[in-house]
């Protein structure tokens, strides 16, 4: 197919319904409310639904119900909203339902802003609802990728029974980039034979529930989530590397932060300093193994995010503080410029010299 | 070769559109191309800009235009704003009808056009932006004039042929302006 002009909003929403997304549950907030109206409009078209609903708590949990039909559905918000949506997404987990909960995120805390932000990062990867849980967390950085990895949402989300949280931001959200769909077959949706999709009589009933009154049982249930979670992790791991071979710094950054830097680091190259970039796509689970590598031969460390510094953790952790790590990131819905992070690579090349 | 562009003016004066024509033209011609507006409540009335960057050999990085290499500017708000952001060597394409103050940059090339004033004088009412387009076409080298119009038309059906018709004639108007 031809590549077309779109928003990464639009995008998202073609991509749902090509990789046979036929429901759709959600509550306006910029800056996503497109993809509810490309839903509107297309969703009645292909005997599909898109239901606005009162809140974003009711859509969660009917995105919960249609999930346990068996159909894919997504839901998509913004920051405060997916707060508002956490309790369904953790219920979610705890029934073992996938679907793809789109993050377009926002400046916070609080109702916040409206501008760009990656300030929902702690939320996405750390704790997005209540009990022992993750999210798979996909950061796409192109309006390419946001249609890709909405697939790869789907697909990942049916094999591992898990929801899939997608974390884009305002920018990414808004902008138009040309972007290629595929076209996924109708008869290649996975068969769900734990859906309730009606006995018929002709088999056990299935049940979709997260409530484990007795101790064990909920242990049972959780530790059996987890060999999943430990599968994921070996399967799943997706980050990109972006000149690391021989650079000295290495920045680490995602989602459309990641271009600004690369933008950044084609500066400082220019000026002899040598830069990389490993990108986590995947921010849970995380790329720690990428990250170790490169700590072997890289000298120092630099965090860029959209907030004040929430991944900073992540990779100390991954490269167990064995190189320096620093951050210089902007909030509040403001975008660094690349000379604003050619600066700090400055500071760090004069410190390594 | 990447050229950055920053369109500039109020909510309606089809900023926004100005900036998807030239973006899907790149598309069009197998460039690398972002189009990012500003968003939110300088929308309904405000301000409004859009950034388009377009490059024929690297993948676009930061997809936001601090340092335009072409400014379009629609409004005096504007032209105060940005006007000084623009690279050296750079092209600026301000509407003198609503934009009084000149650039007294002597390291730019400055076109002044009295679009918003060409278009009603030739009942061509919101067309501004794309005279503004045809005297872009006309300076920038960036795109060929016949392959531009061809494509910033081939989004209008076929039964609007009035509106086919007005664009081509905005168009024109622009392209063959002198100063």
């Amino acid at each position: 197919m031809a590549k077309v002009l779109m928003k990464g909003n639009e995008a998202i929403a073609e991509a749902a319904i090509r990789s046979g997304c036929r429901h759709y549950f959600g509550y306006p907030i910029t800056p996503q409310t497109e993809i509810a109206e490309y839903m509107a409009k297309r969703m009645p078209k292909i005997g599909g639904v898109c239901l606005q609903a009162e809140s974003e708590i009711a859509a969660i949990n009917m995105v919960l119900g249609a999930s346990s039909a068996g159909v894919r559905v997504m839901t998509s918000s913004s920051s405060p909203g997916i707060s508002l949506k956490s309790e369904g997404i953790s219920y979610m987990v705890g029934s073992d339902l996938p679907a793809l909960i789109l993050n377009v995120q926002r400046g916070g805390p609080g109702l916040g802003g409206i501008q760009p932000a990656q300030s929902d990062y702690y939320q996405a990867t750390k704790a997005n609802g209540h009990g022992d849980l993750h999210l798979i967390v996909l950061a796409p950085n192109s309006i390419q990728e946001a249609a890709d990895y909405t697939s790869l949402a789907f697909e990942l989300g049916d094999k591992y029974r898990v929801p899939v949280m997608m974390l884009a931001d305002g920018a990414l959200g808004q902008m138009m980039e040309p972007v290629e769909f595929k076209e996924v077959a109708e008869t290649a949706l996975p068969e769900k034979p734990w859906a309730t999709t009606g006995t018929e009589c002709k088999r056990k009933k299935n049940i979709i529930n997260s409530l484990f009154i007795k101790p064990d049982e909920l242990e049972v249930s959780v530790n059996e989530r987890f060999d999943r979670y430990a599968e994921i992790e070996k399967n799943e791991t997706r980050a990109e590397e972006y000149m690391t071979e021989d650079a000295d710094i290495v920045i680490v950054s995602y989602g459309i932060t990641s271009r600004i830097c690369k933008t950044a680091i084609t500066l400082a190259r220019k000026e002899g300093l040598k830069v990389g970039m490993v990108r986590p796509i995947t921010l849970w689970p995380y790329p720690s193994n990428t990250l170790a590598k490169v700590a072997k031969t890289a000298k120092e460390f630099l965090v860029v995010e959209l907030n004040k510094g929430q991944m900073v953790d992540d990779v100390k952790i991954s490269i167990e503080c064995s190189r320096p790590v620093s951050f210089y990131g902007r909030t509040g819905g403001m975008m660094p410029t690349p000379e604003e992070i050619l600066e700090e690579l400055r500071k760090i090349g004069g410190r390594i010299e | 070769m990447t050229t950055k562009i920053l369109i500039a003016g109020f909510g309606g004066q089809g900023v926004l559109f100005a900036g998807k024509a030239i973006a899907k033209m790149g598309m069009d011609k197998d460039m690398q191309v972002s189009w990012l507006p500003s968003y939110g409540p300088e929308m309904r009335g405000g301000t409004a800009n859009c950034s388009v960057i377009i490059s024929d050999d690297e993948e676009i990085g930061s997809p936001i235009v601090n340092i335009p290499d072409i400014l379009f500017s629609f409004n005096i708000q504007s032209f105060d704003k940005f006007e000084s952001t623009v690279a050296p060597g750079g092209i600026l394409f301000a509407d003198s009808a609503l934009i009084s103050k000149k650039s007294d940059r002597t390291d730019i090339k400055a076109f002044y056009i009295p679009a918003t004033e060409l278009a009603s004088k030739n009942d061509l009412q919101g067309g501004a932006n794309v005279i503004m387009l045809g005297k872009f076409v006309a300076e920038s080298g960036l795109f060929d004039k016949d392959e531009f119009i061809d494509h910033m038309v081939s989004s209008i059906p076929a039964t609007k042929a009035k509106l086919i018709a007005n664009n081509r004639k905005a168009f024109d108007i622009g392209y063959n302006y002198k100063d």
